[in-house]
């Protein structure tokens, strides 16, 4: 941005660049690829049956099960992930470069691929799981704490790249002179740094919780599918698209409201 | 970014998206007849030999499978994704596509199915009967409802009188599968013909109230098939003597 040569005029903003006519029509095919796929949901939308069918028990046990889950899986995120994203940001140890993009990872694997992950590694017969079960009588699989390890394994990494680089953007400065002014580590990090990137970690968490409340394939891998215990609403939709379309439809309904919220409250600072 | 650029991008993209939605994707045919089947996912080893039976019999022809749950094979083809042929899992399913219209001729059973108990080998929950799901330390998974090897538990389930509060309802008979075998649950209910292709890596606990339930398998041509003549040539080879032996080797019965 910096390099691109300035029009005569004072500021850019008395003679704005145009945008090149070639990347229109592009544009306009992407815009339609994500746009009207979402249109044609509410085309199919049966209007007479729709508050049935968001209010049926199916659907609102979803619901809830799904921002419950959601919610806890976030809260999660930030207890182990806020930590995490300062230490890659802030830590000297060598490595700390290829645990970046370790974190990644769930963000680029499949979800299944997760899901089958946890479940070999947590799963009855895992290295884990089979330890959990003996010692403590604990099973995972199929359980609502299942749901809520996958959204974290899926979505905790949102947190942790946006926190992560938000903190490297704000440099060490500011903590810097904190510490010759007598503030231990502790008071900086809470009065410092922690104010510094409060808008990245509002805006982490918001997607934290948008991806974790749309997680699909790694709850049906790892927690399976039962009706108030592991079916969230994207798992809801697949089953009822099986038997009662109108019903899908109406919950898909739902989690783009819910998306479309999450957009609302994020964007300023996600995108801005 | 730019306040100017945000202002100067206006609404008339949403129309030109529209206008040119049309020409973003294009598929392209290719020389020789290629055969789609929508088939069950319970049918995906016998089927698979069918296709390669039905290749062998007809050089020219390629056969092409998309093997996933019946419900969801259904609601593609209502929604008009294209097929030559359909193979349900249950009578059900087939009905919905036939009220749709959108198959080319009356659909015929060429197969029957029923369901049987899998354990994982080494049986953790010493499961002996169908009465032994019932308990409560045994996790059961089975197929959700909505798709049909689920009716067909429900139905067990009414003339067994044995209730199931199965720990998960899978959307397909093959995951259920899949849970057992990787010892992630004590016992399924799949179709004797997957407790056949699982091999060894299951075993069987067979029931009686299991002969009572049985799915009819129906078979039919769509109204969207591109090559109706070799669909009905491929109807006809599933019903016909090799196909029904094949059917047989792999567990189904055959009407």
């Amino acid at each position: 941005m910096r390099n691109v040569p300035r029009p005569r005029g004072r500021t850019g903003a008395e003679r704005p660049v145009g945008t090149p006519l070639p990347l229109w029509l592009p544009a306009g095919c992407a815009l339609a690829l994500i746009l009207l796929p979402v249109l044609g949901l509410f085309a199919r939308v049966d209007p007479a049956r729709l508050p049935a069918l968001l209010t049926s028990p199916t659907a609102l046990s979803a619901l809830w099960l799904s921002l419950r889950t959601a919610a806890l899986a976030t809260g999660v995120s930030a207890l182990l992930g806020g930590p995490l994203a300062v230490v890659l940001a802030r830590s000297r140890v060598p490595g700390t470069r290829l645990l970046r993009g370790a974190v990644l990872l769930p963000l680029v694997l499949p979800p299944v691929v997760g899901g089958l992950a946890l479940l070999y590694l947590l799963g009855r017969t895992g290295p884990v799981g089979a330890v959990l079960e003996q010692r403590f009588g604990l099973t995972l699989p199929y359980t609502t704490t299942a749901v809520v390890l996958a959204q974290t394994f899926v979505a905790m990494p949102f947190l942790v790249v946006s926190l992560e680089g938000a903190l490297r953007a704000a440099g060490t400065e500011h903590e810097r002179m904190a510490a010759t002014l007598g503030a231990g580590p502790w008071l900086t990090f809470r009065r410092v740094t922690l104010p510094m990137v409060l808008p990245a970690l509002v805006s982490g968490l918001v997607l934290t919780f948008a991806r974790a409340l749309g997680e699909f394939g790694a709850t049906i891998t790892f927690a399976g599918s039962l009706r108030g215990t592991t079916r969230t609403l994207p798992l809801a939709v697949y089953t009822e698209a099986q038997a009662d379309v109108d019903a899908a439809v109406a919950m898909s309904l739902l989690l783009v409201a819910m998306a479309l919220l999450v957009i609302v409250v994020a964007r300023p600072r996600a995108v801005g | 970014m730019t306040r100017a650029r945000a202002r100067s991008f206006p609404l008339a993209v949403l129309l030109t998206a529209v206008l040119v939605a049309s020409g973003c994707g294009a598929g392209a045919r290719t020389e020789g007849t290629t055969l789609t089947v929508l088939a069950a996912a319970s049918l995906t080893e016998s089927f698979r030999e069918m296709g390669e039976r039905f290749e062998r019999a007809h050089p020219d022809v390629e056969v092409r499978f998309n093997f996933q749950g019946s419900a969801l094979l259904a609601e593609r083809v209502r929604q008009g994704a294209g097929g030559d042929v359909f193979a349900s899992a249950d009578r059900a399913m087939m009905n919905k596509v036939v009220r749709a219209g959108a198959v080319a001729e009356r659909p015929r059973t060429f197969a029957t199915n029923r369901l049987s108990v899998v354990v994982p080998p080494d049986n953790p929950a010493g499961v002996r009967a169908l009465s032994d799901l019932a308990a409560e330390d045994v996790s059961v998974v089975v197929c959700a409802p909505q798709v049909p090897c689920g009716a067909a538990t429900e139905r067990v389930e009414t003339v067994s009188g044995v209730r199931l509060t199965p720990v998960s309802e899978e959307n397909d008979v093959k995951d259920v599968l899949h849970k057992v075998e990787a010892g992630e649950a004590d016992a399924g209910l799949v179709y004797v013909t997957d407790a056949e292709a699982a091999g060894k890596k299951v075993r069987t606990v067979d029931f009686p109230a299991s002969e009572r339930v049985t799915n009819e398998y129906p078979i039919a041509t769509l109204e969207a098939a591109e090559h109706p003549d070799t669909a009905e040539a491929f109807v006809e080879f599933v019903r016909g003597d090799r196909g029904r032996r094949i059917l047989r080797e792999y567990g189904f019965g055959t009407p």
